[in-house]
């Protein structure tokens, strides 16, 4: 019988180092037959990860299946299915687990066969590293170079070549010499940040968890203490926090929080947070969690976040740190990789799901596909089971996102086809087609049923000009509110809802901008026409679209209001985080920074927002409109 | 006089401290790229109020305080101060235990955000126990939004009925207990109908009868990509069809940590939160949690017999004892829990967590052998996997 105390100090120190080490997730690949299956059972066998009677049923399969004569064949350690086990080859991902005193190890195991491109993806997608095999007698194959580049693409950074099988070419150094050299040579296109090639034999042991006695020209790490070692970075470690909501955690009237797996960055209650798409700004309040409240919130934890103020977050937004904020589109590049047998149709409508969202998607154009053999780009008009592309899409709304090699969490997705609900692509966002993950969306708040329900007014456009941030947007809803509250019927055009739909083909150059206030301009027209007061809310810099957009209008229906707001103040504001990211020279052609605001000369109402409220802005406005008579329709008229 | 000494005092303090505070502030917007307003907004709740200072403007101790807490924090997370700790000395890499917890509490989410009537399968054992602990977490300080369903064969332990409803009494949480009707009206049981058709009846035919019943489009198990070679190749979500049965080489891709919740009308999905978890894992987070487990996986005198190499307990009377048989009350423990009568106790004398975990760990006997179920024949558990075994 242990004795107690000592028992309970073996336990403790046990358990302590195991509450101490971390996570390495490990993809294994290459071709048939280079020996991946032998390589892990080696590796669980040697660590010690075989139970008694894994050994007996082991030595049990090896007489029936194992190619390995009267020895074990430690490959069976791994290979489950009864399917493969007919066809000696592995032919799914199979995970597979085990730990040493430093670290905690999860393998992905994904098969070498040539029609399994979608599974090596699966298991890459995971992974903080890969193993790649190389037969020593065969040198590099396509496949490891097909490997090597799914790899690469799946966003892994450290790559660990194991040249197997170095038994079977006596150990000469000269062979593996040659093969690391030309691995490398290959490999420098694709981004790896650190690869490490070791010669082993899984069969034999050597160099797996023992130094090899067969090689003493090898001084490098065995493969298990490279293993131990390696140092994984992450890219997403360096930008700004992220939380994809994933739910909302509404227990009684008195608790929102908003739940998810921090996917970037860090967080202490406090800081400053925006939401996307709304824009919306607050602080954090707490990080709660059963055990307690936590002081700060780390990539890869999943928590609940409460905020200082009341607004509203759903399943899919993102909370980040105002600093750093995610991007977000509708139209994406990406790389995809086509998984089922059914190709894809560009044009179709598939459900695309993200991390934390899932919206309608359509593959509009298909650029080109990847031969993964040699990388060349080859002209496609569709894409078959196992086959990569790169390609234009189109979602039915905006998400929030970052590039994939920026972070692999909020810049992945799936392909869903809306029949079979089948997984039928995984993708990569390369960046957005358009320039609206720059703008964020304002909120609309009066629908438009509301303002259906009666229309006896005097129709009007406000058009609302100043610099981004001189709260244009503010005042234009405030005097929505004021005049809805009257009974009026009213729409807002704004500058950054509008670059969403109807102008989401515009960009920020001078020419898109005149095209940006005429769509603008034609469209608040329309609505006059239909009756409503439409208050317009644009930057609208250049004085000749202003008078344009007047000259559309019937006569004295055009009020402009020049929200009189230096670039200073408006700078300091700063509420979306736009002139910050301008000056930083990452917008680019930004009002008041490198591009040129012309003020109004003659505007009908001039507000002030460095003096007064908003608030004292808006009741100037509809003072205005009373005292010019846009009020004064009564029923008798 | 002394307050007006005090305030004496203070003003050229403050000015001081207004001082340093604002060339700190610049040296951090040179040093961070953020503008002076953004760093005022944060110091000060006022983008304006750095200027204002700048001009000559006042502002009370208190609120220079704060200010100069938050710029600590802004210095340290540029990386600017050099007695802050950088963020991975603050513990920045999270312990395996930290990130299995994490992936599951989302895998928890997951389902609860994308399905329409989640229910979470609850065995009483020990993974059943760290499972139900991750979904109080996932959904704290809200109650897990769905039911626990036990699949009772009849022969489970009485101690485990006795825990689970302790259990679920002391949390409060919804308990949906399904024994298939037909199976106690045809009296099946291990003993009279062997194990095979015992856990067919009784455990996969309940299983599926309770999950039509409830029309469930999503069933949380708490089976382990560890435990058996079939099982390496599950998925986390992993898709059933309508007759519930699992076809291993039609699954769907599974990459990063989206998950693919959409079913059609009867189909559903398994979920395995606790996936990529081990069984040295598990009994780590049970220690670190200090999460309570039933007796029956510590060491007490039980009375046993012995067939077939297995030690069977005596839980009742319903046990026909063969010729010469009689129970032995012997120190044992069970390393898994299930129907009394196909479950193997283990002779051992650990009695207290520790002991237990001590013994398992230095055990080389892993730890469904205890379980007749798996020694039917080659591919067994795989094929019950097909039919719709858990």
């Amino acid at each position: 019988m242990p004795d107690s105390s000592t028992s309970q100090t073996n336990v403790e120190t046990l358990m302590q180092s195991g509450t101490k080490k971390d996570l390495l997730r490990v993809l294994t690949c290459g071709s048939v037959d280079d020996g991946k299956s032998t390589l892990i059972g080696r590796l669980l066998f040697d660590s010690q990860q075989i139970y008694a009677d894994q050994m007996t049923s082991l030595q049990t399969d090896s007489k029936k299946f194992g190619t390995q004569g009267p020895d074990i064949d430690l490959a069976l350690l791994v290979d489950g299915l009864a399917a493969e086990r007919e066809q000696g080859i592995t032919i799914d991902v199979a995970y597979r687990f085990f730990s040493t005193k430093a670290r905690k190890f999860i393998i992905a195991d994904t098969p070498g066969h040539e029609q399994y491109t979608r599974n090596m993806a699966t298991g890459a997608s995971t992974a903080d590293l890969a193993i790649l095999l190389v037969d020593a007698r065969l040198g590099l194959q396509v496949q490891t170079r097909r490997h090597s580049y799914i790899a690469s693409l799946l966003g892994i950074r450290h790559v660990l070549v194991a040249v197997n099988k170095m038994d079977l070419v006596e150990f000469s150094q000269r062979n593996f010499n040659s093969i690391e050299e030309q691995y490398r040579d290959f490999a420098k296109d694709l981004g790896f940040e650190d690869i490490t090639c070791i010669p082993v034999s899984a069969l034999l042991g050597d160099n797996v968890t023992m130094a090899s006695q067969h090689m003493t020209w090898y001084r490098g790490p065995t493969l298990l203490q490279h293993l131990e070692a390696v140092e994984i970075t992450n890219p997403s470690d360096e930008t700004g926090f992220r939380l994809p909501v994933q739910w909302v955690n509404r227990p009684n009237s008195g608790f929102r929080g908003f739940c998810g797996t921090v996917a970037a960055g860090q967080i202490v209650p406090g800081d400053e947070i925006m939401v996307l798409p709304s824009g919306q700004r607050s602080t954090v309040k707490q990080i709660v969690t059963m055990d307690g409240d936590l002081p700060i919130a780390r990539r890869h934890q999943s928590v609940t976040l409460t905020l200082d103020d009341e607004i509203a977050i759903s399943r899919g937004d993102f909370i980040c740190s105002t600093d750093h904020l995610a991007g977000q589109s509708d139209q994406f590049q990406a790389h995809l990789i086509w998984m089922s047998e059914k190709e894809l149709f560009p044009g179709r409508s598939y459900l695309l799901k993200t991390c934390n969202s899932t919206v309608a998607a359509s593959i509009t154009s298909l650029k080109y596909q990847v031969d993964v053999n040699d990388l060349s780009h080859q002209a496609a008009k569709t894409l078959h089971l196992n086959e990569i592309g790169v390609c234009n899409l189109s979602l039915g709304q905006a998400i929030a996102f970052d590039p994939y090699r920026d972070n692999r969490t909020t810049g992945s997705f799936i392909l869903i086809d809306r029949l079979s609900n089948e997984t039928v692509g995984a993708g990569m966002i390369d960046f957005s087609l358009r320039r609206a993950s720059n703008v964020v969306w304002q909120d609309i708040e009066i629908s438009r049923n509301k303002r259906a329900a009666q229309k006896q007014q005097k129709p009007a456009v406000l058009w609302f000009t100043g610099l981004s941030g001189s709260g244009k947007s503010t005042i234009a809803n405030l005097v929505e509110k004021k005049l809805y509250d009257m009974g009026r019927h009213t729409y807002i055009l704004d500058g950054d809802n509008v670059r969403h739909g109807l102008n989401n083909d515009l960009g920020f150059t001078d020419a898109d901008r005149v095209e940006n206030i005429r769509r603008v301009g034609e469209t608040a027209k329309l609505m006059a026409d239909a009756g409503l007061m439409v208050l317009v809310s644009f930057i609208s810099p250049f004085r000749e679209e202003r008078q344009m957009a007047r000259r559309l209008m019937a006569k004295g229906e055009f009020i402009e209001i020049f929200v009189k707001t230096p670039l200073e103040v408006a700078e300091a504001r700063d509420v979306k985080g736009l002139y910050a990211r301008a000056r930083a020279g990452e917008i680019k052609n930004f009002t008041g920074i490198d591009s040129e605001y012309q003020a109004p000369t003659h505007a009908e109402i001039e507000v002030d927002t460095v003096s007064s409220p908003a608030e004292q802005a808006a009741s100037q406005i509809v003072d205005y409109l009373k005292k010019e008579g846009f009020l004064d329709f009564d029923e008798t008229s | 006089m002394g307050a007006f000494t005090t305030k004496v005092g203070l003003i050229p303090y403050i000015m001081d401290q207004i001082a340093e505070l604002l060339s700190r502030s610049e040296e951090l917007a040179n040093q961070s790229g953020q503008s002076l307003s953004t760093i005022s907004r944060k110091l000060l709740k006022d983008g304006k109020g750095l200027a204002r200072l700048k001009n000559g403007g006042q502002c009370t101790l208190k609120t220079i305080e704060r200010a100069f807490a938050v710029l600590l924090e802004l210095e340290r997370k540029a990386g600017m101060s050099a007695q802050a700790p950088a963020k991975t000395d603050q513990g920045g890499q999270l312990t395996h235990l930290q990130r299995l917890e994490a992936q599951s509490i989302h895998i928890f989410r997951e389902v609860v955000a994308s399905c329409e009537n989640p229910v979470m399968l609850y065995s009483v054992g020990k993974d059943s126990s760290v499972m139900l602990h991750l979904a109080l977490k996932a959904f704290y300080p809200a109650k897990p939004p769905f039911p626990l369903l036990h699949v009772d064969t009849g022969w489970k332990f009485k101690q485990m009925i006795e825990f689970r409803d302790r259990k679920i009494k002391q949390l409060g949480l919804e308990l949906l207990v399904h024994t298939n009707p037909d199976g106690i009206k045809q009296g099946i049981g291990p003993f009279s109908h062997g194990s095979a058709t015992h856990t067919d009846v009784m455990k996969t035919q309940g299983l599926r009868q309770a999950l039509d019943q409830y029309k469930f489009d999503a069933a949380f198990g708490g089976a382990r990509r560890d435990e058996e070679k079939s099982r390496a190749k599950e998925r986390v979500f992993s898709f059933r069809n309508a007759a519930h049965h699992w076809d291993p080489k039609n699954q769907r891709p599974e990459l990063w940590s989206i998950y693919n919740a959409r079913v059609a009308k009867g189909e559903s999905i398994r979920v395995f939160p606790l996936s990529n978890w081990t069984e040295l894992d598990i009994w780590q987070y049970i220690y670190q949690e200090q999460i309570e487990i039933p007796e029956l996986y510590f060491a007490a005198p039980r009375p046993v017999v012995e067939r077939d190499g297995t030690l069977i307990m005596v839980d009742d009377d319903r046990m026909p004892l063969k010729d010469g048989e009689v129970p032995q009350e012997k120190m044992v423990r069970f390393r898994t829990l299930g129907c009394y009568p196909l479950t193997g106790a283990v002779e051992s004398t650990a009695t207290d967590l520790t002991q237990v975990i001590e013994e398992t760990l230095l055990a080389k006997t892993s730890e469904r052998q205890g379980r007749v179920i798996d020694k039917d024949g080659d591919s067994t558990m795989e094929q019950k996997k097909r039919e719709g075994y858990f």
